[in-house]
């Protein structure tokens, strides 16, 4: 086991509050707004559950309420593509992706349109509406659509700057954020860049690789791992398409076992592209923590986190549980 | 003035076009192809103010969409004879390696072709879309739609229809190809569409009936459509086709939806239509 020296830049992480990553989409839409001329903003019926409310204000012409018509919003927003706006559709996860998924694959994907699909509500951590709304498929639908960019910040500050960054990157984008407050730990101003992961941590016995919400989990457990004398490298994958195959396998490389942590169903999600990667490159134990081929149901975001296995503890044990197979 | 007799001229030849097409790629929907000929014939060589030369965004252009993507025959043939491809380019339809795919699509980059369609009720959504962008650019040139008539039974199309009138996109100018046919039958029978003039006039929409296969009508209802740009109401042409028109065995019956001709039954079409632009060969 290495040192406990090698843990000082894990320490460093400390949160500066609780905000929620929605509330960090709605910063980034105003700002990329008052950036770009070109970015036009659609709603189907959640403008405060988005946060949109800024945006609009500041741009009133350059917003379009569609009401209840998810599928009629796809179809706008590829229209309004066509023609060189840059348009940000904002509804649920669920409705951004289930819902309209031949209206993104014919309309959006297949034709190459650059809308940014921007979902909220994503996970289990909704909440307390229930299963109906807590979508944990769309990852892996959206990563399946050829050509699609998929992205899952982690908190305020990297959602905001998400935000900003996909209006200059050409083509479809599903950008997936929640609802919760949430631990704000990544500095302001910490660059975001589309398909490159961000070491938050420096480790040598099992590399984490950890998107969303579940990012910060993921520290919190690295954190309690260091004091048993584990070295976890934490590194988020805010890109879970395209795949920053070089920082896996260069974690890998060194720690020869891996965890991944998503609030996304095990099938089709971040780690089955991890294990994708490294059954193909660098085959190495693995541990996933997802929820595992189950709907969710209503209850606060910690207790349905822990009771489906995405707690901190659940990271904990999924770590001890691969040190053993290395 | 339009030129009714050179009009009817090309729309023969886009329906030789169509024909030939389908029968070479021994696939593809002939009927709905026939029936819309004549519309989309005069669409693109009188009524559109549009550029051969082909730029994605369409600014400063009229713009079409082609809601009901499986009448691709037809849209190709007369993107082709307008100069947005060579005409050669036509016998590779539906063949490995073609940009002219079974469905239209952006993805082979195929200049006239806007948005994929195929899955149907899609296209007057992003109509809308582009609506929006020249109400917002200032571009006072017209959006057009098509769409099949069976098409009207995916709620996606109801959903745009009411977000046209709620936002008062009079720029957006649809018609619907009311062949009353469909692939399982009659549409009377699958799903029977009701009155459709008062389904879209009670959604805000300025509505019009025409005989869909005379061009003197077309040219007069479009125009007249377009002249009542700034009422704020979105216009629909109903437009009474029917599937098949100019090849008399394929005429009113849903058999030729989607179905490709043998050597024999093309050459009796064939015979039924005029050349007046010159075949293409059939060679890939």
């Amino acid at each position: 086991m290495s040192s406990i020296e090698s843990f000082s830049k894990l320490d460093q992480i400390i949160p500066t509050g609780k905000k929620s990553t929605r509330d960090g989409f709605g910063a980034g839409l105003l700002e990329i707004g008052t950036q770009n001329d070109q970015v036009v903003a659609l709603c189907a019926d959640l403008i405060g559950s988005l946060k949109m409310q800024p945006f609009i204000d500041k741009y009133p012409e350059r917003f379009f309420q569609v009401g209840i018509a998810e599928a009629n919003m796809m179809g706008i927003a590829a229209g309004l593509a066509t023609t060189g706006k840059i348009p940000y559709t904002g509804t649920f996860a669920n409705f951004s992706t289930g819902r309209v998924y031949d209206q993104i694959r014919q309309s959006i994907a297949y034709s190459h349109k650059n809308v940014k699909i921007c979902a909220s509500h994503a996970g289990l951590s909704l909440g307390e509406d229930g299963a109906t709304h807590q979508i944990l498929e769309d990852l892996g639908m959206m990563k399946m659509l050829p050509g699609m960019t998929v992205i899952n910040p982690c908190d305020y500050n990297q959602t905001k700057a998400a935000t900003i960054a996909i209006a200059e990157h050409y083509g479809p984008v599903y950008l997936r954020f929640g609802r919760p407050g949430w631990p704000v730990f990544i500095p302001e101003g910490t660059k975001f860049e589309i398909g490159k992961a961000l070491h938050l941590a420096e480790g040598s016995d099992v590399s984490i690789f950890a998107t969303g919400h579940l990012v910060w989990n993921a520290v919190e457990a690295a954190k309690e791992l260091a004091k048993q004398g584990i070295s976890c490298e934490v590194i988020n994958i805010h890109t879970i398409k395209p795949l920053d195959d070089e920082a896996i396998l260069d974690s890998v490389r060194k720690t020869k076992c891996v965890v991944s942590c998503e609030e996304h169903q095990r099938h089709g999600g971040l780690g089955d592209s991890i294990a994708q990667l490294l059954a193909r490159k660098m085959p190495a134990p693995m541990e996933y923590v997802a929820v595992n081929d189950s709907f969710g149901e209503s209850g606060s975001p910690v207790d349905l986190l822990n009771k489906y296995g995405l707690g901190v503890q659940d990271v904990v044990q999924a770590v001890q549980a691969v040190l053993k197979r290395k | 003035m339009a030129d009714i007799q050179q009009l009817n001229k090309i729309a023969s030849q886009v329906r030789r076009d169509i024909v030939r097409q389908v029968s070479f790629a021994t696939c593809g929907h002939p009927g709905g192809s026939l029936g819309c000929a004549d519309y989309l014939t005069a669409l693109y060589f009188e009524i559109m103010e549009h550029d051969k030369g082909f730029n994605m965004k369409g600014k400063g252009e009229d713009m079409f969409f082609l809601s009901n993507g499986h009448i691709s025959p037809l849209f190709y043939s007369v993107l082709a004879r307008s100069g947005y491809f060579p005409v050669e380019e036509l016998a590779t339809f539906r063949k490995l390696n073609s940009r002219l795919q079974g469905h239209p699509a952006t993805h082979e980059g195929l200049p006239g072709v806007r948005v994929a369609s195929g899955s149907l009720g899609q296209g007057l959504s992003v109509a809308c879309g582009v609506a929006l962008s020249k109400r917002l650019e200032k571009d006072d040139k017209t959006v057009y739609v098509l769409t099949g008539d069976g098409e009207l039974q995916e709620g996606q199309v109801w959903e745009a229809i009411m977000f046209a009138a709620h936002h008062k996109l009079d720029n957006i100018i649809t018609a619907v190809d009311w062949n009353g046919q469909q692939i399982d039958g009659p549409t009377k029978k699958i799903m029977a569409l009701g009155d459709l003039n008062a389904k879209w006039t009670s959604f805000g929409w300025e509505v019009l009936e025409i005989d869909g296969n005379n061009m003197e009508d077309i040219i007069k209802t479009v125009n007249q459509a377009k002249s009542t740009r700034g009422n704020g109401k979105p216009k629909v042409i109903l437009m009474k086709t029917v599937m098949g028109f100019g090849v008399d065995y394929m005429m009113h019956t849903h058999a030729w939806h989607g179905k490709a001709p043998n050597a024999e039954q093309t050459e009796t079409a064939l015979a039924q239509l005029e050349e007046t632009m010159g075949d293409y060969p059939y060679s890939v």
